[in-house]
């Protein structure tokens, strides 16, 4: 295997590689902020030996947490979710499951790939350099990320890093985009229609058409906010600011147009989390229950409805953000109506089971636990899509629940339910099934005993984004709950062990496929 | 089939906890917190209901369609059911999205009284400032070059103005039972943001804006506000409190304080 291939299966596994390292990554930053949360007094040692700076001593500082929150949402959004269900898996099996020998442009597939390995370099350099990484959150915000040291360590050169790294993120995934798109509409077997084509190449082309159009305005945000940084503009800046007792002397721009452009992109995003596993999970229960997807059509136009929509809904990311307060009535009637779409889908899964003989494989299982969670994450949406009741929650922990449930956890579904699947396709073995239950059961119970009650630290109105809750005298009756997720949090990571070594093991010495396993209908099976 | 019940007991497990009564919200204070909690409870009771029946009907078929060795159905699709299905939702959906605007435009759309004590807010990293009027019923005239924290001038109240000569400012937000209160929130370096739980009342506080928000509180007693925007390094400690009195005790309050007001 070359590392620089242009080979769309080596390509493929080098995503869900730099996928697999990122959320290792991005959970272990995740552990030491839930650790930190219940003990934010507790020096640790290795803390201060990996951070002499964010951590004298041992004792975390409130920068560093919030460095490490910054990174942590970054890499699971964009190097985990944005990866490895669409360019992963998007990559290995598009051309297979259409008839196409590669993707259509396979060394701009190479250069999106090295671009994005770039862009992770890139942000974990933010993590090394003076200041540490910027503390302004995955959203990053202006002013606060957009007038350098002033506002805080980390947002001098840590915050430009930033910046850097997810404008490369953007070239690699316009170019990935228009590489899926142009595969989809040129490369498809002449016998192939659009609508004869698997749900799971839907859910990349729909995937695709999002990226084109969300990523270029993040890369226009992302260019604007680091042109604020350096060059003296003020696209976002207003004037009259006195930061740190100093007066600024930019006037003229506007902090909530930068909102508007993240946001654009922003909630365009979470459909790039989950709609390829939309596609999936689809694929998944087909097959074992024995049936074909119920109602095909309408599951390919419910995508298609959902990407469309969800270009217009982004404003219910800032019902509080201070524009006008009538443009909330139009993103909340809208936003409730993309959630029509994702309840057909879900009608349509329940009705493929219907009448199934349902083989409990694996992959099924984690195909069954993406429902249950989509389920539960996604209907907390039509209490956060109404302005008025997002009034008293918009920035809790209810909101952090409901997107991880949603967009992390249920997408994360999919990627297991996936790598069970098409593992003996990847690598002419099994996943071992009995160790992937097993990682399933315990992982299921962990995930909603971290996340069902952080909505209940919300019902309290507990901020997000706090390094602790010591301060607050209402935060107190929190404290033992937080004590609960955050064990909760090391039994899910511990359980995810089962999963790494069933992953590496299974390559040398898992039970031997043969070339359908499954009994599936699609293309990737038949041919070798 | 263990998958099964194992989602029936999660699922039933979430639905449980929305009837434990221990961390939930803290007792509205106003009309609109009143509200606000009505349709919030009815907002429950559908998500809920919809919840119920798509666990349930999850949990159902895969029991009901485990392997036992039958032949699968060959139904892939019914345009009846897709209409009825997408029908039903956009209604549910939709009505919901209705129903929600009442308490939205009670705190957006709808002006404050004119009789509102007004109220001046300043943000900055990382404390609250409030400005009061003086007797005239203005605010003076603000210049940024005369802000001065350690002086007691968090808003820069220009000297040359008469009418700033009276303006009270203080750390911490009080206000009158009973009488509408409309605040103007401002601040002077990053985002920042005014949340007080028992009014189910947060807004962003965007520096170049001014961002009227109004309530009248009706229950005497102390709040915490905290800072709900992420704001920077001490964003967990910008704290700052609402404190809600008695109008003759407001009264005496603002008197007694504006005697003390030194001339900037």
């Amino acid at each position: 295997m070359r590392i620089f291939s242009t080979d769309h299966k080596v390509i493929g596994k080098q995503y869900i590689g730099l996928a697999l390292f990122s959320v290792l990554f991005g959970m272990v930053l995740s552990l030491i902020m839930r650790f930190h949360l219940v003990h934010p007094d507790t020096k640790v040692k290795l803390f201060g030996l990996l951070w002499p700076d964010g951590a004298p001593g041992g004792q975390m500082t409130p920068e560093l947490y919030l460095s490490l929150m910054t990174m942590h949402g970054t890499i699971m959004v964009f190097f985990v979710l944005t990866t490895a269900p669409q360019s992963g898996f998007g990559n290995y099996f598009l051309p297979l499951q259409i008839g196409a020998h590669d993707m259509a442009f396979p060394v701009l597939n190479m250069l999106s790939f090295w671009t994005t390995a770039l862009s992770l370099l890139t942000l974990l350099a933010a993590l090394i350099v003076e200041g540490g990484a910027p503390l302004s959150g995955w959203t990053a915000y202006p002013p606060l990320s957009g007038l350098g040291k002033i506002t805080g360590p980390g947002q001098g050169l840590g915050q430009d890093l930033w910046i850097l790294s997810i404008a490369l993120f953007c070239v690699a995934s316009l170019m990935a985009a228009i590489n899926f798109i142009v595969t989809v509409i040129e490369l498809r077997a002449p016998d192939m229609g659009y609508f004869d084509m698997p749900l799971t190449c839907w859910g990349w082309f729909v995937t695709a058409l999002i990226s084109l159009f969300a990523f270029a305005v993040l890369l226009a945000g992302g260019i604007l906010l680091m042109l604020d940084r350096n060059a003296g503009t003020s696209f976002f800046i207003p004037g009259g600011l006195i930061v740190n007792d100093q007066i600024q002397t930019r006037s003229g721009g506007s902090p909530v147009l930068f909102q508007h452009l993240f946001w654009f992109f922003g909630h365009p995003e979470v459909y790039i989390a989950i709609l390829p596993g939309m596609g999936l999970i689809s694929t998944i229960l087909s097959v074992f229950s024995g049936k074909k997807v119920f109602g095909y059509k309408a599951m390919a136009i419910a995508l298609l409805a959902i990407g469309g929509l969800g270009f217009v809904v982004w404003g219910h990311h800032m019902f509080i953000s201070g524009m006008s307060p009538y443009s909330s009535i139009a993103f909340s009637v809208l936003t409730l109506a993309v959630g029509v779409p994702s309840a057909v889908k879900t009608f349509n899964w329940l009705a493929t089971l219907w009448g199934g003989r349902l083989r409990f494989t694996a992959a099924m299982h984690f195909a069954l636990g993406f429902v249950s969670l989509f389920i539960t994450g996604g209907i907390t949406g039509l209490i956060l899509g109404q302005p008025g009741l997002d009034i008293y929650f918009h920035d809790t922990y209810f909101v952090v629940a409901h997107f991880h449930l949603i967009m992390g956890v249920a997408a994360i579904f999919a990627i297991f339910a996936g790598l069970h699947y098409w593992f003996p396709k990847m690598y002419g073995r099994f996943l071992h099934e009995g160790l992937g239950k097993l990682h399933f059961y315990l992982t299921f119970v962990g995930v909603y005993a971290v996340f069902v009650p952080l909505h209940f630290a919300g019902f309290v109105g507990n901020p997000r984004r706090f390094p602790d809750f010591k301060e607050y005298e209402f935060l107190k009756s929190v404290m033992p709950l937080h004590i609960g997720v955050t064990h909760a949090a090391y039994f899910l990571a511990a359980a995810q062990l089962i999963f790494l070594f069933n992953y590496f093991w299974s390559q040398r010495r898992g039970a031997v496929a043969p070339t359908n396993p499954w009994g599936a209908t699609t293309r990737e099976w038949r041919d070798d | 089939m263990a998958i099964a019940i194992l989602i029936a007991a999660l699922a039933g497990a979430t639905l449980a906890l929305f009837f434990q009564p221990r961390w939930w919200f803290p007792d509205a204070i106003s009309a609109h917190a009143k509200d606000y909690d009505a349709q919030l409870l009815f907002t429950l009771w559908v998500v809920g209901s919809i919840f119920v029946l798509a666990q349930g009907l999850l949990v159902w078929v895969i029991f009901r369609y485990r392997d036992r060795g039958q032949a699968p159905s060959v139904n892939c699709g019914s345009t009846k059911l897709e209409l009825l299905w997408t029908s039903v939702t956009a209604v549910v959906f939709l009505a919901l999205a209705f129903a929600g605007q009442g308490i939205w435009a009670g705190v957006h759309l709808k002006n404050s009284d004119p009789s509102a004590l007004r109220v001046e807010v300043m943000a900055k990293q990382f404390a609250w400032s409030y400005r009061y009027s003086g007797a005239d019923g203005a605010f003076g005239r603000v210049d940024i070059r005369q802000i001065d924290d350690a002086g007691g001038n968090p808003f820069g109240i220009d000297s040359k103005d008469p009418k700033g000569a009276d303006d009270l400012t203080a750390p911490i937000l009080r206000v009158p039972a009973g009488r509408p209160v409309e605040l103007l929130l401002k601040s002077r370096d990053v985002i920042h943001n005014f949340f007080v739980r028992e009014l189910r009342l947060k807004q962003d506080v965007v520096p170049g804006m001014t961002i009227p928000l109004h309530f009248t509180a009706d229950k005497p007693g102390a709040y915490e506000v905290p800072c709900s925007e992420l704001c920077g390094l001490g964003h967990h400690q910008m704290r700052s409190a609402l404190v809600v009195m008695a109008p003759d005790a407001f009264e005496d309050w603002l008197l007694e304080a504006r005697q003390k007001v030194v001339l900037p």
